[in-house]
């Protein structure tokens, strides 16, 4: 099971898409590949004033990944933890996993010609701490979840 | 090896603290300081370093090699870039005085340095970008309370009720004051807005006034109106210490919710709606009272109708209010020392304090040189020195700007990026980024005082140089070295906390010393002293403007309606550019390439436009035209269109930027002169565009 995901609470989000920022910078992303994102709806009149609702999404980390069993190299990986990740020493840029993944997540870095995508930034979370995205949340609006089976 | 540095942000201008990991010589990690942010950074200060690999910004001094504006640069070194400056300005000092020379900062902590330099060389002229930012809001306090617009800081957190008008700030974003709103909002506080268009701000309150462009002090009359016919306000602070409330009460009789209502298009039911959550919130209200008001004839007139409903609330030095920021004063702590350097007794020649005796003679009033450099009266104008300040991005008309500062002898820009008055001038002296230099350290007074310091966290890639070498290489090829009393920035900071009983080694721990554990607040019922205006009261009858034959009370004016196929241009920011300084960086760029015209859907639809069509925005005298595309929203009043500032820019070395969107201060063409004359401030939004669908849009394909 998954142990890990990543919480927005809306009501604190404010739409500054420095959490796309802040994960390209800690990944050292050329202008292109996007990790994560953040989407808002259409404004209606809620009390008369008018609101949105804000969405983050980076990869969903599947429980069975289609990118995964696809990767000629076995480069697409998924962890005992769940994380979804992509080991770039074996990776070879022919993006079968974003053909294979039904919202096109991974995609391709122009720089190094490999594929990436969302790990949760799983060095981070392996030395303790949190993903960037959530690290630097200008609102603390994004949270990173450890999940508890409850009995 | 990694290297962990406490810093100060400089992607825009609130200047957030960060924590920065760098190893050899690269960023690795940046965040915002754990202490004091818990991390938190926007998006502009995570494209930091992004900014330093840019190559389209200047790499080492450059003089002009071309006509002005032209683009022809030649590299130069250091010390030939210094000495041509110094000897130009030399020649200028001996042929036409030392006054004749004007410098403009972007203001900050660190401004001491730049005034004094100017200040040493013998010129009063010292001047920053505020006339077209809080100018009217900073001048409306000292008119009120004899405190400038820093003279409160705002203890949003603990506050009942925020309420903005046309603050934008989860746009603006000052992060540590967005978490205090959104930590306030979390506590079931409320939050009421005001605006011509829904923000991101607007989309977080709990109440929404969509006014029409130009009617904000009649709104605020409204309420001071409601508030005093209800007498829901706090009579013992006004009978301690204001001045001239019986003239406010019989001044507002006419302003009635009803009249505002209608007046501002609002429903008069959600006005008094609105006064009856403000009894039973008060004192805990705060009524920002404005941030970039340099807008409307009447805005000044509105920052004092807001102050006024902060004066009615009490809130002053009460939890939830508005709070006096304390210093090292206030802690029993010694201050630091900065350089400070007196002003020459020559007058101003942008008129303050001589011609224009209500304003503050701090910085002066940039736009106020622009007829002197035309009549040379009290004297000519010869050369200007940009330090970080964009004159032809932040007032109107940078065309009409051209004209004048052609005339000038010499034109310096000292700039990370090029900006366009550099792009125009004589020289570009490159500063490295925020992330390769240090500056002084600074008080950062509040509730809670405290030093702070940017540090630098990366060695210089460019040939750039910080801004501290830069004026103290001026100063000693212009003779006035001993105004610089140091050789380094170690032997600076030693220097400045001389006095104190710190030394640069307590900043290691948090990036900031900390001068008081707990809030600092005076006894709210003894502030007499506090408000440093003629009387030693409150004035709402300002003996300033009575001496300078201005109302304090001004006669509400309704603002025209455009003429017809024509708009109100309203602009603003967005969470991911700080104006223009951003637009051409990698990542920024990325996230945000071009600017859009916002613009009623009733009003496209009257017009054929249809959302994502390209239109072009042409200026009133159709002297300008830029296209962009119509973004159709059904939340902008119908008389106003609305754009992102900074972009349009016209530098061929930014070619990210180059021509990508519109820019609002070229299409407010002939407005250099729209001033205000109580507040001091230009009149950003009293341009009138007109707007069509683009004959750009394609029909169908015809080439191959």
């Amino acid at each position: 099971m998954n142990k890990y995901m990543i919480y927005l609470n809306g009501k604190r989000c404010i739409g500054c898409h420095g959490c796309e920022v802040h994960c390209k910078a800690n990944k050292n992303l050329p202008v292109g590949p996007q990790l994560c994102e953040i989407d808002h709806s259409v404004m209606v009149k809620i009390k008369s004033v008018p609101k949105t609702e804000f969405t983050f999404r980076s990869c969903y980390h599947c429980e069975e990944p289609f990118c995964a069993p696809i990767c000629p190299t076995n480069a697409m990986i998924k962890r005992e933890d769940g994380i979804v990740y992509i080991d770039q020493e074996k990776c070879i840029g022919c993006m079968a996993c974003a053909g294979a993944c039904p919202w096109t997540i991974p995609q391709l870095n122009p720089e190094t010609g490999k594929a990436v995508k969302c790990d949760y930034c799983m060095d981070r979370v392996d030395a303790g701490l949190r993903p960037a995205c959530v690290t630097k949340c200008t609102t603390h609006a994004l949270k990173f979840v450890i999940m508890q089976e409850v009995v | 090896m990694t290297k962990s540095v406490y810093s100060i942000c400089g992607m825009c201008t609130v200047r957030c603290p960060i924590r920065v990991e760098t190893e050899n010589n690269k960023v690795t990690w940046i965040e915002g300081n754990q202490h004091l942010l818990g991390g938190a950074l926007c998006a502009k200060g995570s494209a930091g370093p992004a900014m330093i690999a840019d190559k389209e910004r200047p790499q080492q001094p450059l003089i002009r090699d071309g006509a002005r504006g032209s683009g022809r640069w030649k590299p130069v070194s250091w010390p030939t870039a210094y000495d041509y400056i110094a000897d130009k300005l030399k020649k200028i000092k001996s042929e036409y005085g030392p006054e004749s020379v004007v410098l403009s900062s972007r203001g900050g902590p660190w401004q001491g340095m730049y005034k004094s330099f100017i200040h040493a060389f013998g010129s009063p002229n010292y001047t920053n970008h505020d006339s077209t930012c809080g100018r009217n809001t900073h001048h409306s306090s000292l008119s009120l309370n004899g405190v400038g617009r820093k003279g409160f800081v705002y203890d949003i957190k603990n506050a009942n009720h925020l309420v903005l008008f046309g603050r934008n700030m989860f746009s603006s974003l000052r992060i540590a004051e967005n978490l205090q709103t959104l930590d306030m909002l979390d506590n079931g506080g409320k939050l009421t807005y005001v605006d011509v268009r829904q923000t991101i701000t607007g989309l977080k309150s709990t109440r929404f006034f969509q006014v029409r462009p130009g009617t904000d002090y009649a709104l605020a009359l409204g309420m001071i109106h409601e508030i005093i016919r209800r007498e829901a306000y706090d009579s013992d602070f006004i009978d301690r210490y204001v001045t001239g409330f019986d003239e406010l009460c019989y001044f507002v009789e006419q302003y009635t919710p009803a009249w505002a209502a209608k007046e501002c298009g609002v429903r008069e039911k959600a006005i008094k709606n609105f006064i009856d959550e403000v009894q039973k919130d008060m004192p805990k209200v705060i009524f920002h009272p404005g941030w970039n008001l340099s807008r409307y004839k009447d805005s000044f007139y509105a920052a004092r109708a807001l102050h006024i409903l902060n004066i009615l609330m009490g809130n002053i030095e009460q939890k939830g209010g508005l709070i006096i920021p304390k210093g090292p004063g206030d802690c029993g702590k010694k201050g630091i020392r900065a350089i400070d350097v007196p002003k020459p007794d020559i007058k101003r020649g942008d008129g303050v304090g001589w011609k224009y005796k209500h304003f503050d003679k701090g910085p002066g009033l940039g736009h106020l040189f622009f007829p002197t450099m035309e009549s040379e009266d009290p004297y000519p104008i010869k050369a200007w020195i940009s330090m970080r300040n964009d004159p032809f991005s932040c007032m109107p008309d940078p065309k009409r700007q051209e004209q004048y500062f052609d005339k000038l002898d010499l034109l310096v820009s000292i700039d990370v990026h090029y900006s366009e008055f550099g792009w125009f001038s004589d020289v570009i002296l490159p500063e490295c980024t925020y992330l390769e230099r240090d500056n002084g350290i600074c008080v950062q007074k509040g509730p809670k005082p405290r030093f702070g310091r940017r540090q630098k966290a990366l060695e210089p890639e460019n040939d750039s140089k910080p801004s501290w070498e830069i004026f103290k290489n001026l100063a000693d090829r212009l003779d006035m070295e001993d105004y610089f009393p140091f050789n380094s920035i170690e032997e600076y900071w030693k220097w400045q906390l001389e006095p104190t009983d710190y030394s640069v080694k307590d900043f290691e721990e948090k990036g900031f010393i900390s001068l008081s554990d707990e809030v600092v607040m005076y006894d709210p019922e003894k502030l007499d002293g506090q408000f440093k205006t003629p009387s030693g009261k409150i004035e709402i009858i300002s003996q300033k403007l009575d001496k300078a034959g201005l109302p304090s009370l001004k006669e509400y004016v309704s603002p025209i309606r455009p003429p017809k196929g024509m708009f109100r241009l309203v602009y603003g920011r967005s969470a991911v550019h700080t104006h223009g300084h951003t637009v051409n960086n990698p990542l920024l760029n990325e996230l945000m390439p071009k600017n859009s015209l916002w613009i009623n859907v009733k009003a496209a639809n009257k017009l054929g436009i249809a959302h994502g069509d390209l239109v072009d925005v042409t200026s009133e005298d159709e002297s300008y035209t830029g296209t962009v595309e119509a973004n159709v929203v059904d939340y902008i009043h119908s008389e106003a269109v609305y754009m992102v500032h900074g972009f349009g820019r016209e530098i061929s070395r930014q070619t990210r930027c180059l021509h990508a969107g519109i820019s609002d201060q070229k299409l407010m063409v002939n407005k250099l002169d729209d001033w205000d004359p109580a507040g001091g401030a230009i009149n950003l939004c009293e341009a009138f565009v007109i707007v069509r669908r683009s004959v750009r849009n394609p029909k169908r394909r015809v080439e191959l």
